[in-house]
């Protein structure tokens, strides 16, 4: 396999790197959102965040990045491949980091709240300001977990056309007829991601940590 | 938008038999994975130092990559090495190792947190080495690892769809094709949906079940 299919890899690691990226920030924003349905005492808001969960950690990526990429442009929406990946992406890790989310909620110190509480902080305050900072802390390694899941499913979005590292990989292997070194190669490359993160991810998870729960 | 599920009602025998191909191909990869990873659990926690840095090299190599790429590279990049597959065999292989890894990090786990005194009361009595294993540190291990287990397993039946790609007549497979054929792509995949949510459900299910029943036979450690 000669430099350049190498660079060329190189670079759509780059497209993978970003897509996840996205993925796993705007998952965490609606995550969030949807874990404070959960958890809500409305019944029906609570109902249906769970019913999403369910459906969204029941059904296979590559079944939703179908549907997505099908029900969008029936629905009106006409987005590029790349951006139906990433929405399919999005709703899929959010349903997951909501469920991590719910935990970390739950396990936020009682007495914190109450204090928060005592000293006259609004619900909103007491979210922005005590729940939602430790929950997120508490959260890190579950986070962290779910980010690697992403990074790994992103190359399913290589099956609607997106380009990046598993689409170039396979284009290659296709043109070159040298698949082994391509895949091999390609492998090496999402190794390489996968253990900058849980590095990355450990550091912060002891950066981050909640002392004295 | 029409939503009409007559258009793929005229398909259901295909479908239901790509249901149980899909049922088929989780069942015998979950078989296989158990038998695998219990084998690399044993051999990473008995085998020596040079057997454990080499499965954990493979373990780690299976863990950190998408299952997409291990399955290209075994179905496409294998002819050159002399491992010519077709599909469904590959396919199951793939699955079948990948399944086998993660479950043989969840069985390490799971035997080093029998306890020690447990192993040392039944060499007391005079148990050999493959008693021991068979009548306690399996048994108990089972227990401990059936929540983590029961997640993979789960895991596998949504990691079954992308065998697709490599176009192994399970149910993703079928039913989008059904879709490019009739043109009713959202009908179709959200029947697929409707199905896998399903199989999922049961499986987690089953696996509670299993949970409660078998908690009667928890141990304090």
């Amino acid at each position: 396999m000669s430099w350049k299919l190498f660079t060329l890899l190189v670079q759509a690691a780059g497209a993978t790197a970003l897509f996840s990226a996205v993925a796993v920030a705007a998952g965490i924003v609606l995550g969030l959102l949807v874990s404070g349905a959960v958890l809500s005492h409305a019944k029906p808001l609570s109902a249906a965040a769970r019913l999403y969960v369910s459906f969204f950690r029941g059904v296979p990526l590559l079944v939703q990045l179908l549907l997505v990429y099908h029900l969008l442009p029936v629905l009106g929406l006409n987005v590029s491949s790349a951006t139906a990946a990433i929405i399919a992406l999005t709703l899929c890790t959010a349903a997951y980091q909501a469920e991590n989310l719910r935990g970390a909620f739950l396990s936020v110190p009682r007495g914190l709240i109450e204090a928060a509480e005592m000293v006259g902080m609004t619900p909103w305050q007491r979210f922005v300001r005590i729940e939602a900072p430790i929950a997120l802390r508490l959260a890190i390694p579950a986070l962290l977990n779910e980010a690697v899941a992403i990074l790994h499913a992103s190359a399913l979005i290589s099956v609607v056309g997106v380009i990046e590292l598993t689409k170039t990989a396979r284009d290659l292997a296709a043109s070159t007829l040298e698949p082994l070194p391509l895949y091999a190669t390609a492998g090496l490359i999402y190794l390489v991601m996968n253990t900058v993160l849980v590095q990355g991810g450990r550091f912060a998870e002891r950066r981050y940590k909640v002392r004295a729960a | 938008m029409n939503f009409d599920f007559n258009l793929v009602a005229g398909y259901l025998p295909a479908i239901g038999w790509a249901a149980l191909t899909t049922i088929g191909l989780w069942i015998v990869a979950l078989a296989a994975s158990i038998v695998i990873g219990l084998a690399i659990a044993v051999a990473r926690l008995h085998g020596g130092l040079l057997v454990e840095a080499a499965l954990r090299l493979v373990v780690e190599a299976i863990r950190g990559t998408p299952f997409l790429i291990q399955l290209f590279l075994l179905y496409f990049g294998g002819p050159f090495v002399g491992l010519t597959m077709e599909r469904l065999p590959a396919g199951l292989l793939a699955l079948s190792v990948f399944g086998g890894c993660y479950m043989s990090e969840v069985f390490r786990t799971g035997i080093r947190a029998v306890p020690r005194g447990h192993i040392e009361a039944a060499e007391c009595v005079g148990l050999d080495r493959w008693q021991i294993l068979r009548r306690i540190l399996l048994p108990e291990m089972m227990v401990l690892v059936l929540p983590a287990g029961t997640n993979i397993a789960v895991g596998l039946i949504k990691e079954t769809a992308v065998l697709s790609v490599i176009g192994v007549p399970e149910l993703t497979a079928v039913i989008s094709g059904i879709g490019s054929e009739t043109y009713a792509f959202v009908e179709a995949l959200t029947l697929l949906s409707l199905c896998y949510w399903a199989l999922v459900e049961i499986c987690a299910r089953l696996g509670r079940l299993a949970e409660q029943r078998l908690s009667l036979y928890r141990f304090a450690a």
